[in-house]
């Protein structure tokens, strides 16, 4: 028995069933399109690509990534076709990292539309790619299991997409892409500390223009650990809510 | 696994509760290698849950479960590549095609792309599903789909399939067919777990049935030993006619050995412990203005074994299932 293959052909049939689809492309496109100009809009002088780059970055990763993988999962085991996954020969960790696979590498590809808009409109020179790559991934990677998460916590399709929203729409404010951390109301401050996309945000504000608040290592420790107990807290739920 | 007589599957104990109601209640068989083992109960019995224990999605809350001897009731995963699995409703993907969800069905047991592309292609057309093979799940009929769903199911070469209710709900030309891979399946060696709730089919295709009522396994043997039990019954239908007054009352009166039962205008029925005379009764219900146009003997089939034993109506059964029931 070789998993890899049983992985390979999950992430293949993935990408071709749900991810690559004309809907699901344009909608990748744009979803980054729309939030650049709502900011464009929204300035009534000039607006520094670069400063605003970061955040849709990682909106459209955040977006795109929990938004697919939690109704394909929720849809698949709605229609009982995610039983066919539980009775493959294959460990469940590796079963599930098969299943996220898809949505990370559609986040990461979501990434790059608002990057390949920016180079149109300004100088991209002295961004640090080796930091934004693994950023960029590492991001992709918590979103998705964040995704996993809502699919596992719900039974329909329509539910995911509300109980993303809960998530979704706080960390959007507390994450300190739009207002630095260090702006919010002290109380909040915890709050940001322990959301994913803060880290990530932080990585972005370095990696594009130089202006993280956070060491890249911590920030990049941070978002590994919340990777690690994302993964392992929807493992234990697919076990408990799955395998009855 | 080549041990002819030797247990494929051990059940011993096997209990599922959920919350205050047990599911299977402490089941206790074995399914020798080989066999066709029959698993029957009406809706609600514990037969689909039983099926999700032993393939691995579902936790049994006691008990044990062996696999070739080797017990794997916390880790059914280990042993996932010698089954395959077809349940009660099709779960192939509906935007693939037939030869798609075949190779990717493939994929998840590891085989190779061209050793899945060559095997995917062989079972479409030994199933007869050539035609369809580029078309998506989708707009397959019931019939094609349950037939893909075993395709699916055995493409990975297993020793044991477990089916679901494999016949449920397709026409009688797919259902027939379904019956005859079933066949084949079991002349080259496959250990085949059925269940159904179709007693002419558990009689035609298995080896030993089991009979589940209320999570509880009742009775486990071969049809002919089951139908053996009650052959001490004696039963004689009559044809009659001229009467639309109830005699059953009557009868019984006259005839203290015999359990009477009206089952249509025309048809009476005699249940007895001794063999019956015909000659009184028969005389019994001409003095009454009744003619009798015909009497036969009838032989007890599973089906007078199945209701004797759990006293469940097959006809309610059938009909419970075909409203779209799912089993338990």
């Amino acid at each position: 028995m070789k998993p890899w293959i049983a992985c390979w052909n999950i992430l293949l049939k993935d990408m071709r069933t749900y991810y690559l689809k004309p809907p699901n492309l344009s909608w990748g496109i744009i979803f980054p399109f729309a939030w650049t100009l709502m900011f464009f809009v929204r300035s009534e002088t000039a607006v520094d690509v670069r400063s605003l780059l970061p955040g849709i970055m990682a909106l459209s990763i955040l977006f795109g990534t929990t938004s697919m993988l939690a109704v394909t999962v929720t849809f698949e085991k709605k229609g009982r076709s995610f039983d066919r996954l539980l009775l493959a020969p294959i460990p469940l960790e590796l079963l599930m990292l098969a299943k996220t696979s898809g949505a990370v590498f559609f986040g990461t590809l979501n990434a790059f539309v608002p990057i390949v808009m920016a180079a149109f409109m300004t100088d991209l020179s002295g961004v640090a790619w080796w930091q934004l790559l693994p950023a960029v991934v590492l991001i992709a990677v918590s979103s998705a299991f964040l995704g996993l998460f809502i699919a596992v916590s719900v039974s329909e399709v329509f539910e995911a997409q509300t109980f993303s929203n809960f998530f979704r729409f706080p960390m959007v404010f507390l994450c300190g892409l739009f207002f630095p951390v260090k702006a919010l109301p002290f109380a909040l401050q915890p709050f940001a500390y322990a959301i994913p996309l803060t880290y990530g945000a932080d990585l972005l504000h370095e990696a594009v223009n130089g202006m993280g608040s956070l060491p890249v290592a911590i920030s990049f420790a941070a978002l590994l650990v919340f990777c690690g107990v994302l993964f392992l807290i929807s493992l234990r739920n697919v076990r408990k809510r799955w395998i009855v | 696994m080549n041990d002819p007589g030797a247990a494929a599957i051990e059940v011993r104990g096997l209990t599922k509760q959920f919350g205050d109601s047990l599911a299977v209640d402490r089941a206790e068989f074995d399914v020798i290698e080989g066999e066709v083992f029959g698993y029957l109960g009406p809706n609600g019995a514990g037969k689909t849950t039983t099926i999700n224990m032993l393939t691995g999605l579902a936790r049994p809350t006691a008990g044990t479960i062996r696999y070739f001897g080797r017990d794997v009731t916390q880790n059914v995963k280990k042993v996932q590549h010698l089954m395959g699995v077809v349940p009660d409703e099709s779960n192939l993907y509906p935007e693939l095609t037939g030869q798609e969800n075949l190779c990717f069905c493939a994929s998840l047991y590891g085989m190779r792309k061209s050793e899945r592309e060559h095997q995917a292609r062989e079972l479409i057309a030994q199933f007869g599903l050539a035609d369809a093979a580029g078309k998506r799940f989708a707009v397959y009929s019931k019939g094609m789909k349950r037939k893909l769903a075993i395709a699916a199911a055995i493409i990975h070469r297993p020793p044991i399939l477990f089916l679901d209710e494999p016949t449920t709900g397709i026409d009688v030309s797919s259902a027939r067919q379904v019956r005859q891979m079933l066949t084949d399946l079991k002349s080259q060696g496959t250990t085949i777990f059925l269940t159904t709730h179709y007693i002419e089919e558990a009689e035609r295709l298995c080896d030993r049935i089991a009979f589940i009522l209320d999570g509880k396994l009742v009775k486990l043997d071969t049809p002919g030993n089951l139908v053996r039990g009650i052959q001490n019954q004696h039963v004689v239908e009559l044809t009659i006619s001229g009467s639309g007054t109830d005699l059953t009352g009557p009868l019984h009166e006259t005839f203290s050995e015999g359990r009477f039962e009206r089952i249509s205008a025309t048809i009476l029925r005699m249940h007895s412990d001794l063999p019956v005379q015909l000659a009184p009764l028969i005389r019994f219900l001409e003095e009454r203005g009744v003619g009798v146009l015909e009497a036969r003997v009838i032989r007890p089939s599973l089906e007078d074994v199945f209701v004797t034993i759990t006293g469940v109506e097959l006809e309610q059964m059938r009909k419970e299932k075909e409203k779209g029931g799912r089993g338990s």
